[in-house]
């Protein structure tokens, strides 16, 4: 037990370590500050104004950049749903993969399109070479980026003060990806191929086995470039249907660190950049210390209920639960990684969630079903956190005899309105879906499990599309017109809802004037702040789900144990 | 200031209101009630169906819900009514003082003698009135013409008449009030129907209220929960039902069940207190006599952290006093003393007076008849600066000091460095030098004393500690001004203030982000006032200042604006608080219903029953009880307030924190276990 802890400090800490920089960093390219990439990548960021003909200079009001958002990602949208049911005439194919049926093809572009990745196919057999890497790889970077520019006009709008613009999206859009996802994922890229993760256009391999000369196909493709994105962008989706649990796609324990640091990398990075944002590094810091405490605690339960509460098995030694995991990862490492991914949205696995115990997964559903802010996806994890930090000032707000504000900005009604969205969507979504799921009369069938369990899977799933996150309790069979399209609108809601509304959150607060800080103001950034943060973010969740819950993992716990 | 919260009348007619209010046009106003209503009027339909066999419950226990949630409503009415109860009280004494009354309409203002008799209420704006001693003043209006004395108490409750004359800052009068002496020529400055007591009768009474800004955003975050509950309670009927035919054993949980979840949930405790929370704290600041024009005011004095206070009155008692003889060398203090009382004993101002006071202390010297001196009192002017007495060839003077020096130059007299000295001094010391000559002689200095008010200094204490500035206001020179800011423990001062220099402070702290409320009674106070962010017009005060203030205080007291401060953050923090407690209740009640409510589908949850509650039926009858009681058991907070004190934010919140967050969440376990044992007891479980 003693060597999981250590490796999760040694994580921690490591995480935290890099995440001050690279906070910096994005502080940087956010604000236009001149970067030590600045002279490479400025001639090309010129280059793509210009051939895109964007006026680099335009300023949008919160309708225009919401609109652009909306317009950029619709596009997005058709042409991966085209792209998906086309493959089959279209070139780098070379395992001559056919074109996905509608509403497969609908769905996986919905998932990717939202940052959620949430798998429908198996890529190896489902989607060809071009699929993968012009169509999926391409939204994982340009779904994060429009995450992160989001973040940066909610960000500006507590910066701003009687301004009516809040950024360009095209610019955000640009410079996010350029100055921050394409380095990052060469480097990760480069470092998982240094570890055996495949990169290769090459057909698929057929090996001889051990098992007496049997012949097994191992699929190959452009993996590595695709893997680095996937954990950096909170995207998550697999190149190869057992996602990181596959040892091309995650050979070593190398690559497992820093694919599971990738997870959360950026959108710790970016708590560090909110705080040099507003000029008072103590905001970003409570926020990141609210994250991390959840994270911490979500961790140690996790870690203690698969060492701990697993099955038994009468005369033989108690190993903790390790069905469902990879003995290279053991039960340490495989819950690092899933409390990670399902912290930050990122749902990409090297363990199978479903084979969890019962209280083990109830941790990483509740994860969650918090909303995806714990880290949560690249930008949408912070703006999501936002929202409930402004939730908090405004209900413990009050309490000091002054109306509500946040870093100088009053919280008015509208703003209200929008942070009561950006909560709203998911949780109803994530609830609405899941009463959907199991009024449909063959619901039962798509289930590996029965009892608690079987239910346990449809609320995961849900809750997965419900928050974007992408992940699974594998045993559900996801692949049904009914689940791809309801699953399809909900991810796509629980996205842009929320996105749209915090940049209208954003355009309101950059219209307002400041208000002077004093004695009788309410501290944000103090250790009673973080705690009541904490204490609202847990409470909406376990109000929200906990009857769920309860006739979920926990009866599964209560009656098997 | 009443003493009883509520009377007997109040009561009766809250209760009578309670049912009144049950109107569904009344009810669709309060979204989270609004459910609670829709739940009891549902559960009651159940119970009708029961009879005809359609029951997913026993009917005694659909009864029990229905009647539970009704009662439901009803505190919730009864809440509102109480708090509205209070304010109609007030309005109907008012109502006493608005009758009609016979105007004498004067065709001009110079003829008193030709006028048309007319019914106060068919007077017109710009109309002219005649009004005599003993008659009501018809409508409110400006003094064109006269002088009078008033009695203003139908509105202030302040029984001493005051002074209202034409011109000048005390010229606005208002209808209802009653002329004690003298006349007054009028014109009418408002119509029946919209003069100063009828919107005070309507604010008061709670008919104009409208939800202020921060109740509107608490209402969408309220409304926001219940949204998000009643999707938690009716997902449940689908979950239960897939749970139950998984697990082969039990039922989907019942529509009576359902609704009762989504009651006790839902944040009723806040949502049927709130409007009484705005209603009260808007009456507790009419008990201080100060009328604000919107609700939205009230919250802004809650956000003020600039306070504008003028010296005279607020900080300082109202007149400088006489607290020393400073003679030059040469004089005795006694002769000095003499001199300067002599010029007093007709000096009919606070500070003449002090003079004659002091000097009987210090030298028990006595009043003169001014006539047996054969004296002539010379009048304080504001051109000549000084006063004084001449009597057998010989003439006292007192006066500022440059007056007096040019008066005894001019008699050919010297004016000594030492006297000059001590000018200095006083001055520095944030006195009021008053030098005394007689005839040609300069005697010395009366060092006019600004006695700083007893506690102050620890008001101001406690209002930085909460972070608000306070501002002294003062037509002093800026060294006398430094010096009582000094003792008076104040942030900063405004010295040889204008009303544009007022603007100006105003403005720049606004534009540094700070919320600004100051107290303003004269015409020219009337940009500044409309420029501030809470701004107290004195009722005294002109119709200028009182139309661009959106506050009036009927005392016109200058410390008024502390109390207004007070209030509205009382206000804010009683909703924050019933608000945090109301959420915080949820916890114990989840822990009261869930573990009881799939019992039937998997019987293994019974062990999240901490509370060890006795039957599915006793525990969701305790929680929904409970939820119903709250309400009437916080009644009294929300009128009175939740209890304020002058510290920091942090410790507030902490305080704030611990009695109605932690206390949210522990209450409720304690009170849900005690009424299950009470049903336990009476058989009901």
């Amino acid at each position: 037990m003693s060597y999981i802890i250590w490796q999760d400090i040694f994580y921690i800490a490591l995480l935290i370590g890099l995440s001050i920089p690279l906070g910096i960093y994005i502080y940087k390219v956010m604000t236009g500050q001149k970067v030590f990439l600045t002279r490479v990548l400025t001639p090309v960021e010129n280059g793509i104004y210009k051939v895109m003909g964007i006026r680099n200079d335009e300023q949008m009001g919160a309708k225009k950049y919401a609109l652009s958002v909306i317009a950029f990602s619709a596009i997005c949208l058709v042409f991966l749903w085209a792209l998906q049911m086309l493959q089959g005439i279209l070139p780098l194919n070379p395992e001559g993969m056919e074109g996905t049926n509608w509403h497969l093809a609908f769905n996986t572009s919905a998932s990717f399109v939202s940052n959620t990745n949430w798998q429908a196919y198996s890529g190896e057999s489902t989607l060809s070479y071009l699929t993968q890497s012009l169509g999926l790889t391409v939204q994982n970077f340009v779904s994060s980026a429009a995450g992160m520019a989001v973040l940066f006009v909610l960000i500006r709008g507590f910066i701003l003060k009687k301004k009516t613009t809040v950024g360009n999206f095209w610019v955000d859009l640009t410079r996010t990806t350029l100055y921050i996802l394409i380095p990052l994922s060469l480097t990760v890229a480069v470092l998982l191929t240094s570890q055996g993760v495949v990169q290769t256009l090459s057909t698929y391999k057929d090996v001889a086995t051990l098992e007496s000369g049997a012949v097994q196909t191992i699929p190959l493709g452009p993996a590595a470039s695709q893997i680095a994105i996937k954990q950096l962008g909170t995207n998550g989706g697999g190149f190869f249907g057992a996602n990181s649990a596959f040892p091309l796609e995650n050979p070593t324990p190398l690559s497992n660190l820093i694919q599971v640091l990738s997870i959360l990398l950026i959108p710790a990075a970016l708590c560090v950049t909110f705080g040099k944002a507003v000029k008072d590094s103590k905001q970003g810091i409570a926020i990141y210390a609210a994250m991390m405490i959840l994270f911490v605690v979500a961790l140690a339960a996790t870690t203690i209920f698969e060492q701990f509460t697993g099955p038994v098995f009468n005369g033989v030694a108690a190993s903790g639960s390790i069905e469902g995991k990879e003995i290279i990862h053991g039960i340490g490492a495989s819950s690092l990684w899933a409390t990670a991914t399902t912290a930050a949205s990122n749902g990409s696995v090297n363990s199978m969630h479903g084979s969890f115990t019962p209280l083990g997964g109830m941790i990483l559903m509740f994860l969650i079903q918090l909303g995806e802010i714990v880290f949560g996806g690249v930008g949408s994890g912070l703006y999501g956190m936002l929202a409930f930090v402004l939730l908090t000032v405004f209900i413990v707000g009050l309490m000091v005899g002054r109306t509500p504000e946040y870093l100088g900005k009053k919280v008015e009604s509208y703003d209200m309105k929008m942070v009561c969205l950006i909560v709203l969507v998911p949780l109803l979504l994530t609830l609405l879906g899941t009463a959907a799921a199991v009024v449909m009369p063959d619901a039962a069938s798509w289930l590996t499990n029965s009892g608690a369990r079987g239910f346990s899977e449809i609320l995961y799933a849900f809750s997965s599309m419900g928050n974007n996150n992408g992940s699974a309790f594998a045993g559900f069979n996801a692949n049904t017109v009914f689940t791809n399209v309801t699953g399809g609108v909900i991810m796509l809601l629980v996205r842009f809802i929320p996105m749209v509304a915090a940049i209208f959150l954003a355009g309101n607060m950059a219209q307002k004037t400041m208000v002077a800080v004093s004695e009788g103001t309410l501290s944000t950034s103090n250790t009673m702040f973080i705690g009541l943060l904490i204490g609202v973010i847990l409470i909406i969740g376990a109000l929200s789900f906990l009857p769920a819950l309860a006739l979920g993992p926990i009866a599964d716990y209560l009656t098997t144990r | 200031m009443e003493k009883k919260v509520v009377d007997k009348n109040i009561f009766v007619d809250a209760l009578k209101q309670s049912f009144v209010k049950l109107a569904p046009h009344v009810q669709v106003k309060n979204p989270v009630m609004l459910v609670v209503y829709i739940g009891a009027i549902l559960t009651t339909a159940l119970y009708c169906l029961s009879f005809a066999g359609i029951k997913d419950e026993s009917s005694g226990y659909i009864l029990a819900i229905s009647l539970i949630l009704w009662f439901t409503v009803l505190f919730a009415n009864f809440a509102e009514s109480i708090a509205e109860g209070r304010g109609r009280a007030q309005a109907d004494t008012l109502r006493k003082a608005r009758k009609d009354v016979k105007a004498r309409k004067l065709k001009s203002a110079d003829n008193v003698d030709r006028y048309t008799e007319v019914l106060s209420a068919d007077l017109k704006k710009g109309d002219i009135v005649y009004v005599k001693a003993g008659e009501q003043i018809p409508m409110d209006g400006e003094v064109i013409d006269g002088a009078a004395s008033v009695d203003e108490s139908a509105i202030t409750g302040e029984s001493a008449p005051v002074i209202r004359e034409s011109g000048g800052d005390r010229s606005a009068v208002t209808g209802g009030t009653t002329l004690v002496s003298d006349w007054l020529i009028i014109e009418v400055t408002a119509e029946a129907g919209e003069n100063f007591l009828d919107k005070m009768i309507s604010m008061v009474e709670g008919a104009s209220r409208k939800k202020t800004p921060n109740e509107i955003a608490l209402q969408i975050l309220l409304v926001t929960l219940t949204i998000i509950f009643l999707v938690v309670a009716a997902t449940l009927l689908p979950f239960s039902e897939f749970a139950s035919s998984q697990a082969g054993a039990g039922s989907a949980i019942s529509i009576t069940n359902v609704i009762a979840l989504l009651v006790c949930l839902a944040p009723t405790t806040i949502g049927a207190l709130l409007s009484s929370i705005g209603i009260a704290g808007m009456s507790r600041l009419n008990q201080a006599n100060v009328l604000a024009m919107s609700g939205r005011a009230i919250e802004a004095a809650g956000d003020v952290d600039v306070l504008l206070l003028d010296k005279t009155g607020t900080i300082t008692l109202g007149n400088r006093q006489a607290s020393e003889f400073l003679p030059v060398s040469g004089v005795t203090e006694q002769e000095l003393a003499d001199a300067a009382q002599l010029s007093s004993l007709a000096d009919k101002t606070a500070e003449g007076r002090s003079i004659v006071v002091l000097a009987k202390e210090k030298f028990g010297i006595r009043g003169r008849e001014l006539s047996r001196l054969n004296a002539t009192f010379v009048e304080f002017t504001a051109k000549t600066r000084m006063s004084g007495i001449n009597y057998q060839g010989i003439e006292i003077c007192k006066g500022a000091a440059d007056a007096v020096k040019a008066f005894v130059l001019k008699k050919g007299g010297e004016y000594p460095d030492e006297c000059e000295q001590i000018v200095k001094r006083v001055a520095g010391a944030g006195g009021t030098p008053l030098v005394v000559a007689k005839n040609n002689q300069v005697l010395g200095v009366v060092y006019l004393k600004d006695i700083v008010k007893n506690g102050v200094k620890k008001r101001f204490e406690d209002l930085r500690k909460m972070g608000i500035k306070t501002i002294m206001i003062t037509g002093d020179n800026p060294m006398t001004a430094a010096a009582i800011a000094a003792e008076a423990g104040v942030d900063d001062f405004l010295a040889e203030a204008t009303p544009e220099a007022k603007l100006t402070l105003i403005r720049d702290y606004q534009a540094k982000g700070h919320l600004v409320a100051m107290t303003g009674d004269g015409t020219n106070d009337a940009p500044a006032l409309a420029q501030a962010d809470v701004a107290v017009a004195m009722n005294t005060g002109t119709q200028a200042a009182k139309e661009a203030g959106n506050m009036v205080d009927l005392d016109s007291s200058p410390t008024k604006l502390i109390d207004i401060v007070r209030i509205g953050k009382q206000l804010l923090m009683t909703r924050g608080a019933l608000t945090t407690f109301s959420v915080a209740n949820d916890v114990a009640k989840y822990f009261a219903i869930i573990p009881v409510l799939f019992f039937g589908i998997y019987p293994q949850l019974t062990a999240l029953n901490l509370m060890g509650l006795t039957s599915s039926t006793s525990a969701i009858l305790s929680a929904i009880i409970y939820n119903a009681l709250i309400i009437i058991a916080l009644i009294p907070l929300a009128l009175k307030g939740v209890k304020y004190r002058e510290l920091p934010a942090g410790k507030l919140l902490q305080r704030n924190m611990l009695i109605y967050g932690l206390g949210g969440i522990v209450a409720p376990f304690i009170a849900i276990k005690l009424i299950d044992m009470l049903l336990t007891a009476c058989g009901i479980a």
